[in-house]
């Protein structure tokens, strides 16, 4: 019997590319695709990185892809929207070795700035999509999407959700099996998409989705431990007053709340096995279509004239669950106590956090930040209440570039834009040339803290260290922004509060544009090491509560005004004992 | 066994959750269960509230435990507690680590930490509270406080003790073996 393993999502989708013979993938971190790429590099087989950004790993993909290898990128589903360009003529290309990327949605978003459906994408683009349900079908399906992806010459994606990549279930391994490198062959009609050739390939790709379309009614998964194949698409026929058309994670909810339901489980949701749909629905009383975000299959079935519920009455936002068919479907009365009502406790920055000097600077001197993805966006909310905007990666600093633009460049001189290193290489760095070219005043801060903080500290190109662990020299932002032509870059130490605030000041009253590139390593990285932690001294406290503005969660204020710090959380930055105006807060050894 | 069994573990982001799941996975394999387990990564894990989801039986569906089922909830602070309280099913356990850690909107004054929550609690629920921080201060070691919340939770499970210091043994770095034996006991047989 093969071996079991208790298995992550995400972990599960890197075995299944290792087992199908992957031999190249690349990638940029986001929750919560993250963890593909970090198993992934644990079989020394695969050649796995970290790229800059989407796009640039979904081309290695499509490089790798038409050498004749099997290739990946992954990535969240904003991500994808970063990958469209590449994605949508990679469609009309087709594949040579398999392609597939995998893309994480995030419903509910627990890590994310929007909850767009990647089906959507998916449709648009006319690439078709796979969705598993757990992890072992994660595992399966990957292997599936590089057999379709040869045999239909097309790009396969992997849809997964939040729930299914940071899931763990059980999954039984089988072996590698690497297949022959395909044969690379000059071929220009297919591979070099100007006019002429595109317009040949886009009826290619047409046809393409109809022959999938046709063949997803009858489309099986090879799966170890069954005597037979399974069908992709899967119809569970049992009582038939109520069908259920659902897939991925919400079939699991269809499964517990209603295990007597007949049920058409979709595994390629796009396309969708039109004849399998009719005839199912024929079959059943009342159909309903239970799928998590946007109604991709229910309109689909509406255009087909088959009746059926759907977002009438299940949500378009957040993640679905079983009680929700206990209540709609089954109208339930479930006896579940009120929820009591307690404070919120929002995520917070770290104690210790370089952040957290800064944004305290920047609050003291009331200046605005538009801001950008990491753990920085923490700085929007109370007691910082320093970042006024988050977009998506890279707009800190075209966003602040078109403020100027639309009101002049005293209007920005309370403003500065705030990204990270991960987040500057990932797309920054074009909206800093923008700023540069197009003759900006905007002041830049770099809060370089030597990572990709908020997926878990992932690697980039200015750290100096491959996804493979491999020391290769590091791009350096201060050269990189000096090449530009940017005369005034400054770095400075981000707990250094005096001098940052210093130049600060003299930064967003230059009339040019200018990069400030505050430097700590992310306080969690295991290689920081402060020597001392901070100790309230209460006979010189005269409960100003100015240690208390950074929002420290080491720190709290005791009843009669004095503070206590938390000896367990305090990671001794020393911050809160340089904003002391009386000493009251010193250092002692750890 | 034919019910599935719907465990909940909760905290605050940073106290060390994870170690926990991962001691009750590798019991409830050892034992030859269908098992899912579901956690969240990211954003919510910066000093946020965290939830565990743990789930055994025959066949486990759904990886999620949803409102009104779990069997026992498992909460590493107070607030956290009375927070997802309204999860466990009639009769379950609600096994809670007596400690208390302000959100920021109670340090910055925009709300107040509710008071007496385990007494509230344990009007309507099967409560066992515990002061694992002072029990873990007694073993010398203030780390191992999570074992012995779970020593209180896993006499609410059908495990048997020799199974549990096995996994202990097997999980946690070999050089803590022993002090983690020892408060998982602490708190198994309180």
């Amino acid at each position: 019997m093969a071996e079991k393993k208790v298995m992550l999502g995400n972990e599960a989708i890197a075995r299944g590319a290792y087992e199908a013979g992957v031999k190249v993938s690349s990638a940029y971190p986001g929750t919560p695709s993250t963890e593909i790429s970090e198993n992934l590099v644990k079989y020394p087989e695969v050649y796995c990185e970290w790229a800059p950004n989407e796009k640039v790993a979904m081309e290695v993909a499509v490089g790798a892809s038409i050498s004749g290898v099997r290739a990946m990128a992954s990535m969240k589903h904003v991500g994808f929207n970063v990958a469209a360009d590449p994605m949508y003529t990679a469609s009309y290309i087709g594949a040579n070795g398999g392609l597939v990327a995998v893309v994480a949605d995030d419903p509910g978003m627990y890590s994310s700035q929007n909850e767009q459906d990647t089906r959507q994408i998916c449709r648009a683009a006319q690439v078709p999509v796979l969705e598993p349900s757990d992890s072992q079908e994660a595992k399966d399906f990957m292997k599936l999407a590089f057999d379709l992806s040869e045999q239909f010459d097309t790009p396969m994606v992997l849809r997964t959700t939040t729930r299914l990549a940071h899931s763990q279930g059980v999954v039984a391994l089988e072996d590698r099996v690497v297949p022959e490198d395909k044969v690379y062959e000059r071929n220009i009609a297919k591979n070099v998409m100007m006019p002429g050739n595109a317009i040949k390939r886009h009826i290619f790709v047409e046809q393409r989705l109809k022959d999938m379309a046709e063949a997803a009614n009858t489309l099986v998964v090879a799966k170890e431990g069954f005597s037979k194949d399974v069908p992709l698409n899967r119809v569970e026929m049992n009582d038939t007053k109520i069908g259920f058309i659902t897939s991925g994670i919400p079939y699991t909810y269809v499964k517990e709340a209603c295990p007597n339901a007949s049920v058409l489980k979709l595994g390629m949701v796009h396309p969708l096995p039109k004849k399998l749909i009719e005839e199912f629905a024929s079959k059943v009383d009342t159909l309903y279509i239970f799928e998590e975000l946007e109604p991709v299959i229910e309109e689909q079935v509406r255009a087909w004239g088959i009746d059926c519920i759907g977002k009438e009455a299940f949500t378009v936002q957040g993640e679905y669950s079983a009680n929700m068919i206990r209540k709609v479907v089954l109208k339930e009365n479930l006896s579940i106590n009120t929820p009591a009502e307690v404070p919120a406790r929002p995520p917070l920055l770290c104690p210790g956090c370089p952040h957290r000097s800064v944004y305290t600077v920047l609050n003291k001197l009331k200046i605005h930040a538009a801001g950008d993805i990491g753990c920085y966006t923490l700085g929007a909310v109370a007691p910082l209440s320093v970042v006024d905007t988050t977009i998506c990666m890279g707009a800190s600093i075209s966003s602040l570039h078109g403020m100027e633009m639309a009101k002049g460049k005293e209007y920005i001189k309370n403003w500065v834009a705030v990204i990270g290193d991960s987040t500057f290489m990932h797309t920054g760095v074009n909206s800093l040339m923008n700023m540069v070219y197009n003759q900006g005043t905007g002041t830049v801060i770099i809060l370089d803290n030597s990572t990709t903080g908020m997926t878990g500290h992932q690697d980039h190109a200015a750290t100096g260290k491959t996804l493979q662990g491999k020391v290769v020299p590091a791009i350096n932002i201060y050269h990189l922004c000096k090449s530009m032509g940017i005369e005034h870059v400054t770095e400075v130490n981000a707990f250094d509060i005096k001098e940052l605030e210093k130049v600060i000041k003299e930064e967003v009253a230059r009339d040019a544009v200018s990069v400030i590139i505050t430097k700590s390593p992310c306080a969690l990285l295991k290689e920081v090491h402060f020597p001392n932690k901070c100790v309230p001294v209460p006979e010189k406290c005269k409960k100003c509560g100015m240690c208390l503005k950074p929002g420290c969660p080491a720190l709290t204020k005791n009843e009669d005004g004095t503070i206590s710090i938390d000896a367990t959380m305090c990671n001794g930055c020393g911050l809160c004992k340089n904003l002391c105006p009386f000493d009251a807060i010193e250092e002692v050894a750890k | 066994m034919t019910e599935t069994k719907n465990i909940m573990i909760v905290g605050v982001g940073g106290q060390g959750t994870l170690l926990t799941s991962r001691i009750l996975g590798g019991i409830i394999l050892t034992a030859g269960y269908d098992v899912k387990l579901s956690e969240v990564h990211g954003m919510a894990q910066r000093g946020g509230s965290v939830v565990t989801f743990v789930r055994y039986g025959e066949k486990v569906a759904e990886p999620i435990v949803e409102e009104g089922q779990a069997d026992v909830l498992i909460a590493f602070e107070r607030l956290e507690a009375l927070r997802y309280a309204h999860f466990l099913k009639p009769g379950g356990a609600l096994v809670i680590n007596d400690q208390r850690i302000d959100p920021i909107t109670v340090v910055t004054g925009a709300a107040q930490y509710p008071e007496n929550i385990i007494e509230d609690l344990s009007k309507t629920y099967k409560v066992y509270s515990i002061d694992a921080a002072a029990e873990a201060l007694k073993l010398g070691n203030s780390r191992v406080f999570n074992n012995i919340v779970l020593g209180v939770a896993a006499q609410h499970m059908d495990f048997s003790k020799e199974d549990w210091l096995d996994v202990i043994a097997k999980t946690v770095p070999p050089k803590t073996i022993e002090i983690n034996q020892k408060a998982f006991l602490v708190g198994y047989e309180m």
